[in-house]
């Protein structure tokens, strides 16, 4: 590919960004009529191959519906050609029958996806991509297996991009994949939208895992490069799709609203050197302005539906991070009081060491400090690195260097990010400096 | 499809498992009962096992029989019984499942059956 001229590439690179757009409904609309995540996913896969090399010539005019009818053919064949028992033989002449289908009848099958504008269209869509969403992230799936469920068959990237953002190899990607399909199949999860009593804690996991993924391309817990940009990317892009889906929802608005009023900020977390900038540090006229504006409106919006919940209390905080014109005019009170209504709603380990930072910031360390001694929180935090590096900052600031160092100390035991690390000695070196 | 429901609890623990003849027993029992009514479409066989005390294992090795005292497991979540269910799917099973009584003093398995049908 490296070899075409700049416009072969070019044309590659659309198509490539069309078909990616189409991926997820294209899956979605296959794994309803098949029934059969593995079997979707390969004809859609086979179906988005020739599209790469046949559209080169042209888009069609309905991009989804060329794609859909290729896929059907593939996985009839696939069908067809895998061991016959009763039930492939009754889907196999179910398939034939909707390939019969004269496109241009008006036939409900075929015409599915012609007017992909019409309200009746739509509504069917969204649940079809509503029950894929929610059979990858269904919770007899181990954590693993949601996050890469859902890159792969909603967000559509490949096996490799996977293992790439996520530092593991390939084959355990793959290994991943097969026995989560394995075991959607064996336990006969379905596809589904789950009823109205289990909705809420189900959407709820579903908005866990999209930030999972966004937190791990942001934070990259190990590796050389601290944001994995792409990974960011597509949990926005994921949760925007969520927010469509759901939007009278409004912590879906909030885990959107969160994701770009915190991706906003990326461009000036790393420095010139590649090492690690901290928010208070951080030159915010290279904030992305039109993507904070954006999360902001989206908060807006969730408010306004009087529902809180932990993500929008949660892009509140950022929301008010990315307001201040700088590192002092941030509002550390509301920030604070935020904490606090975010620890009755969700009382983490980790929101509470964010809860005693911005204590610190109001009341000052040694208040800060209190709080992060609790022997409670701190035998839960014992083993995430944050936490030292966090006692480390308040102790130094209090003056106790030997305790500040021993704290940095530990943090560097604790993270194999190449960015983190630098930071951590960097500070170490500080303290130690005579 | 089919599903076994195996069901795990302490049996050591008198508030999972009080004594049979005992007070605290009776809403237990009530509520295996209401469940046996409530579900007796959807279950097809089930039993409860007598205590691990009473459980005797069995090995052939190279034709030779070797039984030991005692369950396979030496946990703290012992099996005390099992249902055999039939259900749409995993969300119904696991509907089901969840009105086993013991689903909120231990655990429930919910596992295919395999159908060699």
């Amino acid at each position: 590919m490296a070899e075409e001229t700049g416009s072969a590439a070019h044309d590659t690179t659309v198509l490539a960004e069309v078909i990616r757009g189409e991926w997820s409904r294209l899956v979605a609309i296959l794994v309803s009529e098949l029934g059969d995540l593995s079997l979707a996913e390969d004809a859609a896969q086979d179906a988005t191959e020739q599209a790469l090399v046949q559209w080169r010539e042209g888009i069609p005019d309905r991009p989804l519906g060329w794609l859909v009818v290729v896929a059907r053919r593939r996985a009839t064949d696939a069908i067809r050609r895998a061991a016959v028992g009763r039930n492939k033989v009754d889907l196999a002449a179910r398939m034939d029958e909707r390939d019969r289908h004269d496109p241009s009848s008006n036939a409900p099958m075929s015409s599915r996806t012609d007017d992909p504008h019409d309200p009746f269209e739509e509504s069917l869509m969204r649940d079809e991509q509503l029950r894929l969403i929610f059979a990858c992230c269904h919770p007899a799936l181990n954590t693993d297996a949601q996050i890469g469920l859902t890159l792969r068959a909603v967000g559509g990237l490949t096996t490799s991009e996977i293992a790439r953002a996520f530092l593991v190899p390939e084959p355990t990607i793959a290994q991943r994949l097969v026995r989560a399909k394995r075991k959607i199949r064996a336990a006969a999860i379905p596809f589904s939208i789950p009823p109205d009593e289990e909705l809420l804690v189900r959407t709820d996991i579903v908005r866990s895992i999209l930030y999972l993924i966004f937190n791990e391309g942001y934070d990259a817990s190990a590796g050389d490069d601290h944001i994995r940009a792409s990974l960011c990317e597509e949990a926005i892009r994921l949760a925007r799709r969520l927010a469509e889906l759901t939007p009278d929802d409004p912590e879906s608005l909030g885990l959107l609203s969160l994701c770009l009023l915190t991706h906003a900020r990326r461009d000036a977390r790393i420095d010139d050197e590649g090492d690690l900038v901290l928010l208070a540090d951080q030159d915010r006229s290279v904030w992305d302005r039109a993507m904070i504006d954006e999360g902001q409106r989206l908060l807006d919006r969730a408010m306004r539906l009087e529902r809180p919940g932990p993500l929008q209390l949660q892009a509140a905080i950022a929301s008010l991070h990315d307001d201040a014109a700088s590192a002092d005019t941030t509002d550390w009170r509301q920030i604070e009081l935020l904490y606090r209504r975010l620890s009755t709603m969700r009382p983490t380990p980790v929101v509470a060491l964010n809860h005693a930072a911005a204590v610190a910031m109001v009341d000052g360390p040694t208040a800060g400090l209190t709080m992060l001694d609790d022997p409670l929180l701190a035998d839960r935090l014992a083993r995430y690195p944050h936490f030292h590096a966090a006692r480390g900052r308040l102790l130094a600031d209090v003056g106790d260097r030997e305790q500040a160092a021993r704290a940095f100390e530990r943090a560097l035991e604790l993270t194999s990010n190449e960015t983190e690390r630098r930071w951590l000695r960097a500070r170490l070196a500080a303290i130690t400096a005579d | 499809m089919k599903y076994a429901c195996l069901i795990y609890s302490d049996e050591n623990d008198p508030t999972q498992n009080p004594s049979p003849d005992s007070k605290e027993m009776e809403p237990i029992m009530a509520g295996y009962f209401a469940f046996g009514e409530k579900h007796a479409g959807s279950i097809q066989g089930g039993e409860a096992l007598a205590p691990t005390e009473t459980a005797t294992c069995v090995r052939v090795r190279d034709d030779d029989i070797t039984t030991t005292d005692g369950p396979f497991a030496e946990t703290k979540e012992h099996l005390g019984g099992f249902y055999v269910i039939e259900a749409d799917d995993l969300d119904a099973a696991v509907r089901i499942a969840a009105e086993i009584p013991h689903a909120g003093l231990g655990v429930i398995e919910v596992r295919p059956v395999l159908d060699f049908g």
